[in-house]
């Protein structure tokens, strides 16, 4: 069965490389710009490009703020790519201090200035960086990763969740480990692009499409 | 330089076909863009960077068609570059399936596109290309003057001055073309990685003049981030996995991806 996914349409995304990968996963893509087009929605994908405050403001602009926090809470599935995964947080500093959909508890903050040995660190961090799963990941996501798995990352921010255990992945990058992706209940997060990341991005994409089932 | 080296896929499109040049002149057909481009991506190639070679010329860019074809079945990021003169070109070549935009002439006619591009999209979106080309090839110490519209025209701006503008401006990556190597396939020129990777602390991309996977080692201990590779590519000379081999061997990190 085809499994149909509401891609959330605020603006602020690279939409057709987020439908791309997922129809090719399998699933129908349809897009929603406003609340009334959140309705009904059995699987949902919150993609996002760009700064933390502008990206909650195009939210709410849109008046989809409270109706994605009530489709949450009621466990539809919600998946947040990137900024995505950004905004299901408590807040975030980045564009000025925000409050984000407050779905994961914690906030999204700076990346270190400094590598653990006490060097500049490049950010925005570009490039691949391979997820070390934690014990709260899924089973199909620990299928889907192949060893060594690598995923594509474009961030300046990184979340930093305040219970542990909705952890799922980390990347190091400067020596520091950060948070890569996130699961609560039916809420999850991947702060790496997976429309993006190859075949690996792919099967997880897959992964969690079906996990949510 | 960060801890994996990039290795990109450079693809020179001209109306719709891939096309390689020798110093930008003298363009040579090879055929459809996205064939190439689904060949590196299966290679486990970590990037793709288009650039429309004439764009900047007509004032136009012709990318969107290739763009959209290519999202179809290849994931990784795009870099979509030639003829970009605007924030709202670059808003269109994202929607298009690009994920970054490489912008030249546009921005050294006018530095403040780069502050409007990176406030519209993001710095990280925002790749300054810039077309370095030695004053004086028996004096080093002259330096490197940008140039534009393909390596053709004269900025009279100094390579290196223009970069550190550009980034305190909001260039979130440097895509650095050595002009005196493109095309040649005789190395890439060092001393300009080396110099403008100690200038900034933004992910710089090396291109032009790439032979073989001992010039990518050089670049990457040079201190760049990325290496844009085309002929070494298109005419089969190496596939991406033997070059990531080598860099490995060598001890630069890289992506694994399949069988190494």
């Amino acid at each position: 069965m085809r499994r149909v996914v509401t891609v959330v349409d605020y603006g602020r995304s690279n939409l057709l490389s987020v439908q791309r990968a997922l129809e090719h996963c399998g699933a129908e893509v349809r897009f929603a710009k406003s609340a009334a087009e959140l309705d009904g929605a059995r699987f949902l994908v919150l993609p996002g490009v760009g700064a933390f405050a502008d990206g909650m403001a195009a939210l709410n602009a849109a008046h989809m703020t409270e109706p994605l926090r009530r489709l949450a809470r009621d466990g539809v599935p919600l998946l947040g790519i990137c900024l995505g995964m950004q905004l299901l947080f408590d807040w975030g500093e980045e564009g000025g201090r925000t409050e984000g959909l407050g779905l994961l508890a914690g906030s999204v903050v700076p990346l270190p200035a400094r590598t653990a040995a006490g060097e500049t660190l490049k950010a925005p961090h570009i490039g691949w960086s391979a997820l070390e799963l934690s014990g709260a990941a899924l089973e199909s996501i620990r299928e889907a990763l192949p060893r060594a798995g690598e995923v594509y990352f474009v961030h300046g921010y990184h979340a930093r969740p305040a219970d542990a255990r909705d952890t799922v992945a980390e990347i190091v990058y400067g020596g520091h480990a950060l948070c890569a992706a996130v699961r609560r209940e039916n809420v999850a997060g991947f702060q790496f692009h997976p429309e993006k990341s190859g075949e690996t991005g792919l099967a997880l994409l897959r992964a969690v499409l079906s996990a949510g089932s | 330089m960060t801890e994996k080296l990039r290795v990109i896929a450079r693809l020179d499109v001209k109306d719709e076909n891939l096309v390689k040049g020798i110093q930008y002149e003298g363009l040579r057909k090879l055929g459809d863009p996205h064939d190439f481009a689904l060949r590196y991506y299966r290679q486990g190639v970590d990037e793709l960077l288009y650039l429309d070679t004439v764009a900047s010329l007509y004032e136009r860019n012709n990318l969107g068609s290739i763009l959209r074809r290519t999202t179809e079945d290849v994931f990784i990021p795009i870099t979509a570059g030639g003829g970009l003169r605007s924030a709202e070109d670059v808003g269109d070549a994202l929607k298009a399936g690009a994920d970054k935009a490489a912008i030249n002439t546009a921005a050294l006619r006018d530095p403040s596109l780069i502050t409007r591009v990176a406030r519209a999209y993001g710095s990280q979106c925002m790749v300054l290309s810039v077309q370095a080309k030695r004053r004086d090839r028996d004096r080093p110490e002259a330096g490197w003057e940008a140039y534009y519209d393909n390596g053709r025209e004269h900025s009279g701006r100094d390579a290196l001055e223009w970069v550190r503008e550009a980034v305190s401006l909001g260039a979130g990556e440097i895509l650095l073309t050595g002009v005196d190597c493109e095309g040649f396939r005789r190395g890439m020129d060092e001393a300009l990685i080396a110099a403008v990777t100690a200038l900034v602390d933004v992910p710089v991309i090396a291109a032009g003049g790439a032979s073989g996977a001992d010039d990518l080692i050089r670049a990457a201990q040079n201190g760049a981030d990325a290496v844009a590779v085309g002929s070494i590519l298109h005419y089969e000379m190496a596939e991406v996995p033997q070059l990531k081999r080598a860099l490995r061997d060598a001890g630069i990190g890289v992506r694994v991806c399949g069988a190494l």
